[in-house]
């Protein structure tokens, strides 16, 4: 019987997963480039503003840009478009009772997919700057996208579930989001930041994140303080959305 | 008699006004006060005081005007809501008809619907694929079932949704007036299909206008009028005095 029942979540995440990407790629022939195409074009925007125009001293910056601005991308995407989620599906929310719980599971899910795809451009940009890529890799990668998935889903959960009640939430959250862009070192490194905010920065969950992703990617090291950090963040999300998901998922036909 | 397999005890549901916070954070902060009070004494009661019981292989019509709670009943019944007060007991697994085509994956083929579907009713992808055929032939779509579902007419739409209810071995079968929109060839192929069902022992609810398919189907009816239970009885006879009201 508990057999059955893991089977059928199996199968449930993996049809509504695949119907989403079905449906983005079956529109978007270049679908795969097209989830490339936004982060690169950021990094392109900020090279030639701090590398081209304030002459930032990095070397190796569009490398460094991109390390952080894919991980990002993954953490936006599952934030903001997830806001809606519960909406979008409505028709079916009021009519089935399914484990409502699998809609952000499996956008999350998709945003993790490619950002996993988004790993071979990390890499031909490591080729172009003649960076080693180093055993890290191996268990660096797997780790944080296991923590940055938990964190992800914890956020996706509670957004999506307040989003039913307050509709203006996601607006909130889009404009949050774009502070919080700017309020972690992903444009800039972390020892840039000034004294007087290097504690307050941690703070921010992404910061560690970010970093953490960039340690493990540029400089082939595991930082192991980082990852435990962005892990502790991540169960705290993912404990916050739990939460609020149980306390109003039975609550979800009603406001739609 | 067996144990009843759908039972309602004095239910009753009402919603507080949601468009209060829906309409939006900020407006709902800028007006805490007021805002917070009309949502805990505002409510709006879509059903009270509700009682029936349905035994396994009966077949149940509702009939009520628009907006009179009958389909609060089905979400109550799919356990979609919970009442406010009372109790809703369900003993069997639910397949609620789902309205295919409004506003859910219109890009995917009919093939791939009847997967998602099966699957969101609760079977693994192993039953689904098994009566795949099986729901295609019923369907008879020709060759749309390979199209996205988006350019399907409203009968092929209604063709696809209840092929896919009705063939995967349904306990409990809720259906929400579809059987209006089917061309007359399909709504005797579904009528049928349900006369079987009602042999096999599946417990069927059906809402509709039809008065007709309601007395061929269904042996007792339920009128709700005004949020609540105007009468229940024998079909027939329900439907005569709905008719006369």
């Amino acid at each position: 019987m508990l057999n059955r029942k893991m089977q059928y979540l199996m199968d449930l995440i993996s049809v509504v997963t695949r119907k989403d990407l079905q449906v983005r790629y079956k529109s978007y022939v270049l679908g795969y480039l097209w989830s490339l195409a936004n982060p690169l074009a950021f990094a392109f925007v900020f090279w030639v503003a701090f590398k081209v125009v304030m002459r930032i001293q990095m070397e190796a910056y569009a490398l460094f840009l991109i390390a952080g601005l894919f991980p990002w991308q993954w953490f936006s995407n599952s934030v903001n478009v997830n806001a809606n989620v519960f909406l979008m599906n409505a028709s079916i929310i009021k009519k089935v009772n399914f484990p409502r719980n699998v809609l952000p599971f499996s956008m999350v899910l998709q945003d993790m997919l490619h950002f996993l795809m988004s790993i071979p451009v990390i890499l031909l940009f490591m080729l172009m700057y003649q960076k080693p890529v180093g055993w890290v890799w191996l268990y660096g990668i797997p780790a944080l996208v296991i923590v940055q998935f938990i964190f992800c889903y914890g956020l996706a959960l509670l957004v999506s579930s307040l989003n039913l009640f307050f509709r203006d939430l996601e607006r909130i959250i889009n404009l949050l989001t774009t502070l919080m862009f700017y309020f972690t070192p992903i444009i800039y490194p972390l020892e840039m930041v000034p004294g007087q905010f290097k504690q307050v920065i941690y703070f921010n969950p992404l910061t560690s994140l970010i970093v953490g992703w960039r340690e493990v990617l540029l400089n082939n090291t595991f930082p192991t303080g980082f990852v435990l950090l962005s892990l502790l963040y991540g169960l705290l999300a993912l404990g916050l959305g739990l939460v609020i998901y149980k306390k109003l998922s039975w609550k979800f036909a009603e406001v739609l | 008699m067996s144990e009843p397999v759908i039972v309602f005890e004095n239910v009753g549901k009402s919603y507080p006004q949601y468009h209060q916070i829906t309409g939006g954070l900020k407006n709902f902060l800028f007006h805490l006060p007021s805002a917070l009070k009309s949502f805990k004494q505002l409510r709006y009661e879509s059903l009270r005081d509700i009682n029936f019981q349905m035994a396994k292989g009966e077949s149940l019509g509702i009939v009520g005007r628009n907006g009179a709670g009958k389909s609060t009943t089905l979400g109550l019944i799919a356990g979609v809501l919970q009442p406010t007060v009372g109790r809703v007991l369900v003993r069997e697994r639910v397949s609620p008809m789902l309205e295919l085509g409004a506003g859910f994956c219109t890009d995917l083929s009919g093939r791939d619907n009847i997967m998602l579907n099966g699957i969101l009713m609760g079977m693994t992808r192993m039953e689904v694929q098994k009566k795949v055929d099986e729901i295609i032939e019923f369907a008879e779509l020709g060759e749309f079932i390979n199209q996205p579902i988006r350019i399907y007419s409203s009968g092929m739409l209604a063709r696809l949704g209840f092929s896919v209810v009705s063939s995967l071995e349904p306990e409990i079968l809720l259906i929400d007036e579809i059987l209006a929109v089917g061309d007359i060839d399909f709504t005797k192929k579904c009528q049928e299909r349900m006369m079987r069902f009602k042999k096999q022992g599946v417990t069927i609810v059906l809402v509709s206008h039809v008065m007709q398919d309601i007395v061929n189907i269904c042996d007792r009816v339920l009128w709700i009028e005004n949020h609540t239970a105007k009468c229940i009885g024998p079909a027939e006879e329900v439907v005569q005095k709905y008719k006369d009201s």
